[in-house]
């Protein structure tokens, strides 16, 4: 009987072991990608691809976890920005928003994935600002509406306002001094956030202080 | 047992340890055997993998072990999963095949230019490209005009393709025919079209070879198809030379349902006192415009759309009499017009489609005529209404294939009046369609289909044959064929009085060959097409007439070359006679033009808002009848050539919350003097030119947009 218990008890343990290995081989493989993008020079279309290829691989090992869509999306979304054909921007910006369906199928009304969203419409009007201007700038305004309604404190939320009235033309809504009060605001929030997990997104601070420096 | 145990522990809780790392590598390529970089390759299930480098290369470490597979994947290529057995180091290649995106599907093409805001189909102008081609006034068929294959023939009514006549052009909204799509004009003064282009996402201009959904147009269609659901709410106002405008459109709260009104005043009055026309108006010509809309998403698929509009004009002029030298002829007209539209379309599963669509539309001309002093005044009235409903099946085929086929009843009544005699006819018309669209291979597609109508004012079927080809060479060159016989009735005015006609034919043969890139497109048309059984007039009026139109056209547009700098350049060459009408053989008809040119530039200076436009359009002399010569001269004068420079400037800005546009347009800027044709009296002793009212036409207005904008509420709200 003695034996018996032994038996189950480190089959058991066993079991356990292997399971926590792999959530930590995820934890670890996660940490390590997600501190690449931290890196500025991780920048380039070729390191993003890298990137957007490493997470993806997690994301489909592992197919319950958001967080890997997520940052896949954000890769792509990134190179669709770096993109300067416009004839290859929407193959890149429809791949970051197939990431970005995945991870809101896993966790809906997601603050940090309608970030994503929102950036991915935001992508989309550089191809043909004049016709394409309204509908994708709404859209990608009414993500971050969104995104704020879900978590007013989401710093990401008034960067990329900040970063829509920057870049919109006057006429169409812009300013940059509006643009320079969200930037602020976004700073405001950075000083408070803290990321769940190293692997919680918490990108952008850089970016708002750059901006700001910009706008100086 | 123990020891058994501990080994068992062993192997289960450090399952790693115990298997060594293996490396796999290799090169991935496309089937042309180019190296393919950025490819992700991974074991299915495993974070182990590795990106390709830019000679296609990879190499990386796996624990797997055993069966196992592999999975290659790079954008815009078919995914590839291989089996693989892993015992020790691997070594790979692997061929990953371009998947047939959208961008890589070959369309019909031959003979259309399409204008809509969808990325990815064969889209050569965009809505607003429309709007800001300079010289066209924002109307759409002024704007088509600067595309091959169009006449520059402005003192007519009527868009003039390949040797036809604007009759023989058609306008269909959402399926279903325009009977009065211009507004009425004065004599050699021809009304604009009703419609504003922004009601429509997209706009395909046909020049022949169309499909079998549309009849009753010899030469052309012009397909429009109204916009959805805006974006937004929002009111606008507009302010120019030539009067105000308004309207409001309002989106439902749950988004799926949206209403719209417009109302316009014109009354070109205050111009007229400021610039004098070539001719002294007799009333300041007035237009009052009014529109409707509703637009209800029914369900995921489902569109349920209603246009509406009524419009009143009223206008004249006095000019002097040909016939009678010193004395002044008064041509005064009134018209009402007023047009509905209800469409409808839905999925119906399984790949059925449906649209479908009822229309009633009026138009009425009163028309005063008189020589002052100089006998009784006289009084013209003509009425047309026309009801009609359409509906078409579709059903998707495979991946790319399918079937189209419909039906469509139309109800005409033609009413004229002449004083007191009045002679009336009404039309039942019905027509049936079938088409289909069949891949051969995604590059390689056929489209067949025919066309029967029926009416009854004729009493007579005819059956039309369609057939097409496409072939795509790359993702943007292609090559297409078209081949179709197009019937049409004769012109009210003939039929009328002879209800025993036949209906008019023609027969096009087109080939084309387009590359349509992201940033440019060059586009090159060569037809052939055969007209049959035109009205011939004299003794008699019978169907006796015949001629023929043929030509190249080139289309060069270029977005990227120059930075901020957008441009297109047509050229058309058309060689047509005909022997129709009164005409004594076949001659070159007089509202045709051997060479047409035109070049349409657009310049964008960002840092102040302004778009800059020119428009130049050139054509050489058309032929015009002098009854002076012996009959074996007929048609062999020409006129000069035109000329015709456009300018237009606007300047976008907001003023408070209103998005606002100023613009200023310069018709025919540097004032070429512009012929038309010439007009003889019945004694062949005095002529006059055909010449434009108002040369040149400066046109200044302010229009402005209140949106609610949603980036407003989310700043007000934070």
């Amino acid at each position: 009987m003695m034996k018996r218990i032994f038996f189950l008890l480190s089959f058991v343990c066993g079991l356990t072991s292997l399971t926590m290995a792999q959530s930590a081989q995820y934890e670890n493989v996660m940490t390590k990608n997600v501190a690449l993008l931290d890196d500025s020079s991780s920048y380039n279309p070729q390191k993003l691809q890298e990137l957007a290829n490493t997470f993806e691989r997690i994301a489909a090992a592992e197919k319950s976890q958001w967080l890997p869509f997520y940052y896949a999306g954000y890769c792509y979304v990134m190179t669709a920005f770096m993109e300067k054909d416009n004839s290859k921007k929407d193959v890149i910006a429809d791949r970051a928003a197939l990431n970005a369906e995945q991870a809101a199928a896993l966790s809906p009304d997601n603050d940090e994935i309608n970030c994503i969203r929102s950036l991915i419409a935001t992508s989309r009007i550089a191809v043909d600002p004049p016709s394409r201007g309204m509908q994708y700038g709404m859209e990608s305004a009414k993500l971050l509406a969104e995104a704020n309604k879900i978590n007013g404190e989401n710093p990401r939320v008034y960067f990329l306002i900040g970063q829509s009235l920057y870049y919109t033309p006057e006429q169409f809504g812009g300013s940059k001094t509006k643009a320079k009060e969200m930037f602020q605001k976004a700073l405001d929030k950075f000083g408070s956030f803290k990321p769940t997990s190293n692997i919680a997104p918490h990108w952008g601070e850089y970016r708002t202080k750059q901006m700001l420096a910009e706008l100086k | 047992m123990f020891r058994i145990n501990l080994l068992l522990l062993a192997f289960v809780a450090l399952p790693a340890c115990l298997w060594a790392q293996q490396r796999i590598s290799g090169k991935i390529t496309d089937s042309k055997k180019r190296p393919l970089q950025g490819v992700n390759i991974s074991i299915k299930d495993s974070y182990d993998g590795g990106t390709t480098a830019a000679d296609g290369t990879f190499s990386f470490t796996t624990d797997a072990k055993g069966e196992q597979f592999i999975i290659a994947n790079l954008l815009g290529y078919a995914p590839q999963e291989q089996k693989i057995f892993i015992t020790g180091p691997q070594e790979l290649n692997i061929v990953l095949k371009s998947s047939i995106n959208e961008l890589k599907v070959v369309t019909i093409s031959a003979g259309s230019f399409e204008a809509s805001g969808d990325q990815g189909k064969n889209t050569v102008l965009k809505p607003l490209d429309i709007v800001t081609t300079a010289g066209a006034g924002a109307d759409i068929v002024n704007a088509l005009k600067t595309l091959p294959g169009t006449q520059q023939t402005n003192d007519r009514e009527g868009l003039f393709v390949r040797g036809g006549t604007g009759y023989e052009t058609q306008t269909f909204i959402d399926g279903l025919l325009v009977r009065n799509p211009f507004y009425s004009g004065l004599p050699d003064m021809p009304g604009r079209g009703r419609f504003s282009p922004f009601l429509f996402k997209g706009t395909t201009f046909s020049s022949g070879g169309y499909s079998a959904q549309y009849g009753q147009g010899l030469s052309s269609a012009l397909i429009l198809e109204s916009t959805d659901l805006p974006q937004r709410s929002s009111s606008t106002i507009g302010v120019s030379v030539l009067g105000v405008s308004g309207g409001l459109e309002q989106l439902s709260a749950d988004k799926k349902g949206s209403y719209g009104i417009e109302a316009d005043y014109t009354n070109l009055g205050p111009y007229l006192d400021v610039v004098k026309s070539r001719f002294e108006p007799s009333v300041n010509p007035q237009i009052v415009g009014t529109s409707a809309n509703f637009r209800r998403k029914t369900s995921a698929t489902g569109m349920l759309k209603f246009y509406g509009y009524g419009n009143w004009t009223h206008m004249g002029s006095y000019r002097p009499s040909l016939e009678y030298a010193g004395y002044r002829e008064l041509y005064e007209l009134k018209n009402q017009n007023f047009y509905t539209n209800l469409s409808y379309r839905e999925s119906l599963g399984n790949d059925w489609r449906l649209n479908a669509g009822i229309s009633f539309s009026a138009n009425t001309d009163k028309i005063d005529l008189d020589t002052i002093n100089k006998g009784a005044s006289s009084r013209v009235k003509g009425q047309s209404q026309l009801g009609q409903a359409k509906f078409m099946l579709s059903k998707g085929l495979g991946l790319y294939s399918a079937l189209r086929m419909g039906a469509e009843y139309q109800y005409g009544v033609e009413r004229s009046a002449f004083n007191d005699w009045h002679v009336n006819y009404t039309d039942n018309y019905a027509a049936a369609f079938l088409e289909g669209d069949i891949y051969f291979t995604p590059r390689f597609v056929g489209r067949v289909g025919g066309r029967m109508e029926y009416s009854s004012v004729l009493s007579k079927a005819n059956l039309a044959p369609r057939a097409s080809l496409a072939y795509k060479l790359d993702s943007y060159t292609q090559f297409s064929l078209a081949y179709g016989d197009y019937y049409q009735k004769p012109e009210p005015q003939y039929i009328r009085f002879h209800h025993d006609m036949e209906y008019m034919k023609a027969t096009h043969y087109i080939a084309s060959f387009q590359r349509v890139a992201p940033n440019n497109t060059f586009r090159v048309e060569a037809f052939y097409k055969k007209y049959h059984d035109l009205v011939k007039t004299g003794v008699d009026t019978t169907n006796g007439g015949t001629g023929y139109a043929k030509g190249v056209e080139v289309f060069w547009r270029d977005r990227k070359t120059f930075r901020n700098m957008d441009y297109w350049i047509s050229y058309s060459y058309l060689d047509t006679k005909r022997n129709y009408l009164n005409y004594p053989f076949e001659v070159q008809p007089d509202f045709a033009a051997k060479h047409t040119f035109s070049v349409v530039y657009k310049y964008s200076i960002t840092a102040i808002s302004t778009n800059l436009g020119l428009t130049y359009s050139f054509s050489t002399g058309r032929p015009f009848y002098n009854p002076n010569l012996p009959e074996s001269k007929f048609m062999t004068q020409r006129t000069m050539n035109y000329n015709s420079l456009g300018f237009s400037a606007s300047y976008l800005t907001s003023i408070r919350k209103a998005f606002t546009i100023f613009v200023l347009s310069v018709s025919n800027a540097p004032d070429f003097k512009q012929v038309y044709g010439y007009r003889y009296s019945s004694d062949k002793l005095r002529r006059e030119e055909i010449v434009p009212n108002i040369p040149r036409f400066v046109f200044v207005g302010m229009f402005m947009n209140f949106g609610t904008d949603r980036r407003q509420d989310i700043l007000n709200n934070l």
